[in-house]
Formats: structure tokens, sequence, C-alpha cells
């Protein structure tokens, strides 16, 4: 594995009595690409703020290169911050504004002019130095906010939801964008955002956080597979959360129906949370699935039709490339491998992550 | 014959602009011109070259200049403050320092006149202290004093207007890429505000150029502006000709002033002022 670059611990944040971040650790290693995913006020902005050195914990250490920054202002720590604004300097060109940070290192003019075309380059706005700001559009203005940030050469690229005011064509191009710089730059990206398709696709670990606290940490496919809670499986994608039963091991009871499972360990009749992927969710004839239901809407969604079943009280949600029409009966199936057994919160904390959904 | 309609909308400007703009300001020249007798002449102009006018012209030009840097040193580190400190009464703090623009001008400078006097409040504190008499009023000094609370506030308003308008990230982002404090002030609060500069240099220092009544009621008649020159003109020597020509040249002043101070101007803010 490779080394540990950052590391907080412990690190507490409130403002008045409203607590943002509670006793977060959390480490980032080198060259890797992270997400911090979350709600709008889970804290994954307070955290990102507080490793750009704008936010002092209450508690807490950063440690950042086996050195305590915690107390180091923003200007003297070797990382740079993608801002979610742009926030670019609106009396500078656009070479000027790549070359402030480099400027206020005195590196030389040939060097300067040299790393602006680098990195205009990268970003794909080559012959862009002498225009204004003003004559560039929202897309074209991050590239050059990524360029300002990243001709520095920090040793970490922090990004507060860089893509969220591009629309979807441009933030999809931007993603794909960013993943090529990542791997050609060789940095770390430190990346803030609440879109769960944004985290899937472009990182290597992502962070998933809700009130303050972190839910859980692993790889996309650990995310969206095997979810930790009920709030993790429902905020990453679609999901159907069934209140169940374990009656024993590989054996699960939802909506009055007892059925097969691959999830051994939780004991005898333990309460449950069930999840399922619409994706999982397989329509069969009437009698051949282990309920029936029928359909009652049916949305077109492209690549897929989101149809949704009412079967014994419960609307489950079920992605299909199949045609269906409202009113059909129908049956469900679900393969054992696919049902995801969580256990119910046990804390107060856990609790109230799970309001906010 | 929609839009010959909205032409006559603007008729009533229109009037307004010859009877009160263009008209005045060609009765001020057609006396500039011309003698008492009617015929053309250069020398009512050429008047600012008698010592008495340079002398009060290069006078109103110094304390212009020193009432306008007065303004800039205390309004720009106080809009810093407001602007920076997000706290919840800030507009009305604003409003506290903009608050006294709408007392009545005579009013304040009278108020001056009787703390700055000899038997004044300021002096009685300056003895009891111990430090004792000092002359103040009738003085070039007292002279700007009253220009600068006069001014002042119309030097903080386009420059606290253009400090809001930073974005806190822009300053976070210059923080981001490395700049100190000092950097952060130089190469981003400076350029950013310079058109808020450039109009509160203008406010103040126009007003100030052309006042009289200031220097009148401070200066006790012994600090003789341009403006007072002018007012003697017309209201006791009554050669409205020699007055009006006098006139013109400090209006010439007033254009090269504000045409300087466009040329600082990059991004052209400041010419919201004229």
């Amino acid at each position: 594995m490779k080394r540990k670059l950052i590391n907080l611990i412990g690190i507490t944040k409130s403002y008045g009595n409203n607590v943002i971040l509670d006793d977060l650790n959390l480490y980032i290693r080198e060259n890797e690409f992270i997400t911090l995913l979350g709600p709008s006020g889970c804290g994954k902005t307070t955290t990102l703020r507080i490793l750009g050195g704008f936010e002092t914990p209450d508690k807490g250490q950063v440690i950042f290169d086996d050195r305590d920054i915690t107390q180091l202002p923003p200007n003297m720590r070797d990382l740079n911050t993608v801002f979610q604004k742009y926030a670019l300097f609106p009396h500078m060109s656009i070479a000027e504004n790549i070359a402030f940070g480099l400027k206020i290192k005195k590196k030389s003019k040939a060097y300067i002019e040299d790393k602006i075309r680098y990195a205009l380059k990268l970003v794909n706005l080559e012959g862009f130095e002498h225009r204004s700001i003003d004559s560039l559009s929202g897309g074209q203005q991050q590239r050059i906010a990524i360029a300002r940030a990243i001709v520095n050469e920090p040793k970490v690229l922090l990004l507060d939801e860089p893509l969220g005011a591009l629309d979807l064509k441009l933030r999809q191009e931007m993603q794909y964008e960013l993943i090529r710089l990542k791997n050609e730059l060789g940095i770390t990206f430190v990346y803030v955002t609440h879109d769960q398709e944004e985290a899937l696709t472009m990182s290597d670990t992502i962070v998933v956080m809700n009130q303050g606290y972190i839910q859980q940490i692993g790889t996309p496919e650990m995310i969206y597979n095997e979810p930790v809670n009920a709030f993790v499986a429902d905020f990453i994608g679609d999901s159907n959360i069934i209140d169940g039963v374990m009656i024993q091991d590989k054996v699960v009871e939802i909506l009055g129906t007892k059925i097969p499972c691959v999830d051994e360990g939780f004991g005898e009749n333990t309460p449950v949370d069930v999840v399922i992927r619409p994706e999982d969710v397989e329509i069969v004839a009437p009698g051949e699935g282990f309920m029936d239901g029928v359909i009652t809407s049916v949305i077109f969604k492209g690549v897929h039709y989101e149809i949704e079943i009412l079967a014994n009280g419960y609307e489950w949600l079920a992605d299909t490339t199949q045609c269906y029409t409202a009113g059909t009966s129908v049956g469900i199936r679900v393969i054992p491998f696919n049902i995801q057994i969580m256990n119910k919160p046990e804390s107060e904390d856990e609790e109230a992550a799970e309001i906010d959904v | 014959m929609y839009k010959l309609k909205k032409q006559f909308l603007a008729g009533p400007y229109f009037i307004w602009m010859i009877g009160f703009i263009l008209l005045p300001l060609a009765f001020i020249l057609y006396y500039a011109l011309t003698t008492a007798d009617g015929a053309f002449t250069f020398s009512n102009i050429a008047a600012i070259a008698d010592p008495v006018h340079v002398k009060s012209i290069v006078l109103s030009l110094k304390l212009g200049a020193i009432c306008t840097l007065v303004c800039l040193v205390l309004a720009y580190p106080l809009c810093m403050i407001l602007s920076s400190f997000r706290f919840r009464h800030q507009s009305f703090v604003v409003f506290l320092f903009i608050l006294p623009m709408w007392m009545n001008f005579m009013l304040r400078i009278l108020a001056w006149r009787l703390l700055l006097s000899n038997n004044g409040i300021v002096n009685s504190i300056l003895a009891a202290v111990g430090i004792g008499h000092i002359k103040m009023l009738n003085t070039q000094t007292a002279v700007v004093f009253g220009m600068v609370y006069d001014f002042l506030p119309f030097m903080i308003l386009p420059i606290y207007n253009s400090m809001v308008r930073i974005k806190p990230e822009t300053l976070e982002a210059a923080r981001d890429l490395g700049a100190g404090s000092f950097t952060v002030l130089v190469k981003i609060i400076f350029p950013l505000t310079l058109s808020g500069i450039i109009s509160g240099v203008i406010m103040v220092f126009v007003p100030a150029l052309t006042s009289f009544v200031i220097s009148d009621l401070l200066g006790g008649g012994k600090v003789l502006l341009i403006g007072n020159v002018i007012e003697q003109e017309f209201m006791q020597g009554t050669n409205w000709h020699l007055g009006s020509g006098l006139s013109v040249v400090l209006m010439l002043f007033v254009i090269a002033s504000m045409a300087l101070m466009n040329v600082f101007d990059k991004d052209g803010g400041g010419t919201a002022v004229w």
C-alpha cells in the first residue's frame, strides 16, 4: 500500500451549538483520488477547509507529511484548492491568474511562461493566455482554476464541488479530464461532492459522510455493493430498503415472506435492514417469484425503464430494459447473492444520521 | 406611433437639460468672454495669471489634495475593517458613518467653528490637561479639518461598495496560492477597489477644490480659496465677467483632474460619477 500522506486525527469542529464534525479520523494516501461524499451540511466542505487551512479545528490534529500543520496558515501549506465558484482573479488575464502562485514563489520568467503553456495544454485551453476571465464559459473558468492550482505542483489538490455549477454534459467531460489529470500528474486529489455518480466515476476511495460522522470508507464498488447501513445504501444510488428479520443464517423474512440470502452471523430473529438494488429486482410471471404484486408506474429513463411494483404493502423499485404496462400483475425475484443484509443502527448518532435521508 | 410616444417621454428631461444645464453654461461662457460693455475679450480668463488668483488656486489645489489624501487614509482601513468583519449590524455601522451627510451642511461647519474657537471646548480641554491654548480657528488646518469632516462619507461609500463586492473566496484563493496578508492587500484588494478609490477621490477632490463656505466659516476670511475669490467677484465686487472667467478656469482644472484619474481607472468603474 502507498504511504499515508495526510492524517486527520480526532478532528472536532462546531459553530456555536452546531457540531459540524465530531471526532473525525481519516487518512489519505499518496497519489489517491479520495472523495468526501455526503448531503449538504454533512461536514465534507468543513473537512476540506480544515485541510486547506481556512478553518482551524476546535480539537484534533492535521498531520501532513509527518508534520503537524493544524495551525499553519493556508499560504504556508503545500497544497492547493480548486474552489466551487472558480474564484479567479477578475482583474487579471488568464496567464496572470495562472502565474500568481509562481510569481509569489519568485520563479524565473522563463519558468513561469513554460509552466503557463504546460498547464493550459493540460486543461485543453492552449492559446488562451491573454484572454480575459469574463470571456470564458463556466467550464473554461473552472479549467483555468485547476490550471492555476496545479502549476504550483502541490502534493495535494483539494477540489470543493468544482463541477457543481456546470451542466450535465460538461460535468461528465470534466470528470474524465480530472481522472486523466490525476493520472498524468501523480498527485493526491481530495474531492468534495454531493453527487454520488461523480464520486463513483472518479474515486479510488469514497468517504461517505453524514452529520459530521464518517459512515463508510471504501472503493466505489465496495460502497455500492456492500453499503454498511441504510443511509449509505440510500445515498449511493436508488435502493429498496426494507425492514426485515433475520430468521436464521441464510434466511431473512421481509414483508411476511421468508426468502433465502447468503449472509450469516446475524443471530436468530434479529431485526435488520434489507437492501436490494433496483437493477437486481427481476420481474417474472405471477407465482414464479417469492412475492406477487401489481405494477403501479412505468417511467422511461433512456437506458432502462424505472418500474414501481406494489407488493405486500411495499413500493418496490425495479430497473429493467423490458417494457411493461401499469396495472400488470407480476412476480418479484431476487437471487440470494444480491440481497444485502445490514444491522439496524445501534447508537443515537447513527439514528440521527438516518433521519436526514 | 408607439415609437414617437416613447420619444415624447424624454421631452421633460430634454427641456431640463437645455434650460438648466446648457443655457447656464452658455451664459457663464458668454460672461467669461465679454467685457461689461459686451466686447469680446480673453482678459477674464487670463486674469487667473494675476498673482492673487494664482496664489488662491494653488492653495485650493493644495488643501483639496491634502483633504483627499487624509480622507483616503482614513476611509480605506475603515472600509477594510467594515467589510472583513461580517458582524450582524454591519450595515448599521456603515449607516452611522454616512449619517452626518443628512445633517445640514452649514450647521455642521458652524458647530466646528464653536468647537475650535479660542474659547471653545477643544481649547478648554487642551488648557485643562496643561497643553495650553492653540490657535485653531481661521487657519488652513481648520479648513482642511472641516473639509475632511464634510467629505469623508463620499470617500467611504464608493470604497466600501467596491470592497464588499470582493468575494471571500477570491481572497481565500490568493492565500491558498501562497500570498501573505501584505501580498493579498497589494495584488488583490487594492486593484479590485481601485475604481472605488477613484470615485471617492473625484467625489472628495472636486467639491474640496471648489468649496468656499468651509473656508469662509473656518478660515475666517484669512484662507482665500479660488471659490472664495469667485464668490467675492459675484457677491461683493459684482464683476460677473471676472467671476465667470475664473469659474471657467476652475472647471478646466476639475475636468483635468478627472481626466487624470480616468487614466488610472482601467475597468471604468470610476466613470460612473461623471
